[in-house]
C-alpha cells in the first residue's frame, strides 16, 4: 500500500541533446510525445497525476546559452535554464527589475524555486502563473528556437488558453529578454492567495508605471491580471484610460472598474468568480496607488 | 527504457549509480544508496520532507531526476554531522524540542542549513520564508524557528 498523495513518475526516456538544433529536430520528429524540460516543477506533477503521458523529456537547461543570465545596457536576458532563485539572487535584477524579483519571490517555496524557471512558468501558460504578469507589463520578448532557427516573439499574444501557447512542434523558448526600463519607473505585484506564502493565487495583480511625455496624462501604466481569465491578460482599456486622465484616486478607481470589467473569471476550488471580479477592482486600485507612491517618492 | 550511468558525490562520498530516466533523486537516495533519512511525504514538491542540498542549494529531491545529478554534489541529512559532531542546526533542534514525530525534521534541517550558508544572520522573517516549503503537522513551527535562531548564534560564536 502506498501512502503517497502522488505516485512515482511513469516510464519515459530522458534525452539530453548536444545542440539546440538537435533538440528542436528531436522535438519536431516526436511531436505530441516529447516535451522540453526546464525545471520540471509543473511537468512532473502532471505526469504523476496521469494528465501528461510524454515518452520523451528533452532537457534544454544547458544548451547554447540557455543557462545564461545577463543584465547590462542592452537590457535583461534570462535563459530558459535560469532558476527563479538565481534571478532573485542577482543584484542587478533586484536593482533594475525589482518587480521581476518580487514576482519570483512569490512562487511556491525556496526549494521549489531552486528548480522553477521563469521561461518554464511562461511556457506552462497557467492563467495563475506568478511571474507572467511582471513579464507582460515589462514588455518581455521570447527568444524561440525552432527547426528553422531563431525568432523573437512578444510575450503578449503568446497565451492562447489555459496551458496553451503559440509554440509549434520543435520550438524551444531559449530565453526571455527585457529592454532597459523607462527612467523613474515603478511597479507592484499583489498576490491574493488562501495563505500569505506559497499558495497559488486567487487573483494576481501587477501594475507598472512610468513618466511619458507622449501620454496626455504624462504617465503610462500597464496592468496585468492573473487567475481571472483563460489566460493572463493586460487590462488595455484601463491602461488607455490612465494615459488620458491625470493619475489620482478617482482615475485609479475608474481604471480599476475597467480592469474588473475586462476579466472573465471562473468559480473553482480557490474562489468564486464573483469574489475574483470584486478583488480585481480592489487590488487594481491598491496596486496603482502603491505604484504611484513609488513613482512620486 | 535505457539506464543512465551517473557519477556524483553524496555526503562527501564518490558514488556511481545506474538509474532509469524516471527515477527521482529521492528514489535514488533511498532505494539505491540506502540513505533513508530523506523522507517521501507528498512526492509533489509541496511538503519539503525530501529536501536535500544539490550543489549547495536546497531542493525538493522528489522534483529532480537522478539522471540530472551527473557530477553533482549532494548533501542529505546523513551528511550534516561531521566527525560525530552534530551540525549546529541539529543540536539546536534537540535543545529546543523541535522534534515530535520527526518526519519533517530531515527536510527542515537541510533547509535551515542552506539558509545559514547563504545568510548567516537571518531575521525571523528570513527563517519563516526559508521554511515555507517545509510542512510540519505535529511539532508546530515556533520551536523550530527558535532553534534556527539559536543555531545562527551558535554558528556565529564558533566562527
Amino acid at each position: 500500500m502506498t501512502i503517497n498523495a502522488h505516485p512515482e513518475l511513469p516510464d519515459f526516456d530522458y534525452v539530453r541533446p548536444a545542440t539546440l538544433m538537435e533538440a528542436s529536430q528531436f522535438l519536431a520528429q516526436h511531436a505530441g510525445e516529447a516535451r522540453p524540460l526546464c525545471g520540471g516543477t509543473d511537468i512532473f506533477v502532471r505526469m504523476r497525476d496521469g494528465l501528461w503521458h510524454d515518452r520523451y523529456l528533452v532537457d534544454v537547461k544547458k544548451l547554447d546559452g540557455t543557462a545564461n543570465l545577463a543584465c547590462d545596457a542592452a537590457g535583461l536576458t534570462i535563459g530558459a535554464g535560469v532558476s527563479m532563485n538565481r534571478v532573485i539572487a542577482e543584484a542587478a535584477v533586484r536593482q533594475n527589475y525589482p518587480l521581476l524579483a518580487e514576482a519570483c519571490c512569490s512562487v511556491a517555496s525556496h526549494q521549489l524555486r531552486t528548480r522553477a524557471t521563469i521561461v518554464g512558468n511562461l511556457c506552462n501558460a497557467s492563467p495563475a502563473g506568478d511571474t507572467i504578469g511582471a513579464c507582460l507589463v515589462l514588455g518581455g520578448r521570447l527568444r524561440v528556437h525552432g527547426t528553422d532557427g531563431f525568432r523573437e516573439i512578444p510575450l503578449e499574444g503568446f497565451f492562447t488558453g489555459p496551458g496553451k501557447n503559440t509554440l509549434r512542434p520543435g520550438d524551444i523558448v531559449t530565453a526571455i529578454h527585457f529592454a532597459p526600463l523607462p527612467a523613474h519607473s515603478a511597479g507592484t505585484y499583489i498576490k491574493l492567495g488562501r495563505n500569505t506564502w506559497s499558495d497559488l493565487s486567487i487573483v494576481g495583480l501587477t501594475a507598472f508605471g512610468y513618466p511619458d511625455e507622449t501620454a496626455a496624462s504624462g504617465y503610462r501604466f500597464k496592468i496585468a491580471m492573473a487567475s481571472v481569465a483563460p489566460t493572463p491578460l493586460l487590462a488595455h482599456k484601463a491602461q488607455d484610460f490612465l494615459a488620458e486622465n491625470p493619475p489620482n484616486l478617482q482615475s485609479f478607481d475608474q481604471a480599476a472598474r475597467l480592469a474588473s470589467a475586462a476579466c472573465s473569471p471562473i468559480d473553482d476550488v480557490r474562489s468564486s468568480a464573483r469574489y475574483r471580479k470584486l478583488m480585481v477592482y480592489q487590488l487594481t486600485k491598491k496596486a496603482l496607488q502603491q505604484t504611484w507612491e513609488k513613482l512620486t517618492r | 527504457m535505457a539506464l543512465h550511468h551517473i557519477t556524483l558525490t553524496v555526503n562527501g562520498e564518490f558514488e556511481q549509480v545506474d538509474v532509469p530516466s524516471q527515477m527521482t533523486l529521492l528514489q535514488m537516495l533511498r532505494d539505491k544508496l540506502a540513505l533513508t533519512g530523506t523522507k517521501n511525504g507528498c512526492n509533489a514538491g509541496e511538503c519539503g520532507a525530501c529536501t536535500v542540498m544539490v550543489d549547495g542549494e536546497a531542493v525538493n529531491s522528489c522534483m529532480v531526476l537522478a539522471v540530472e545529478c551527473q557530477g553533482a554534489n549532494v548533501v542529505t541529512v546523513e551528511g550534516l554531522a561531521k566527525d560525530g559532531v552534530l551540525d549546529p542546526v541539529q543540536q539546536a533542534i534537540i535543545n529546543h524540542g523541535g522534534v515530535q514525530c520527526g518526519f519533517c525534521t530531515p527536510g527542515m534541517l537541510i533547509s535551515a542549513r542552506a539558509l545559514l550558508n547563504r545568510n548567516p544572520e537571518p531575521s525571523e522573517d528570513d527563517i519563516r520564508a526559508a521554511l515555507v516549503g517545509n510542512l510540519c503537522r505535529c511539532t508546530g513551527y515556533v520551536r523550530i524557528i527558535e532553534a534556527v535562531q539559536e543555531a545562527a548564534k551558535r554558528q556565529k560564536a564558533l566562527n
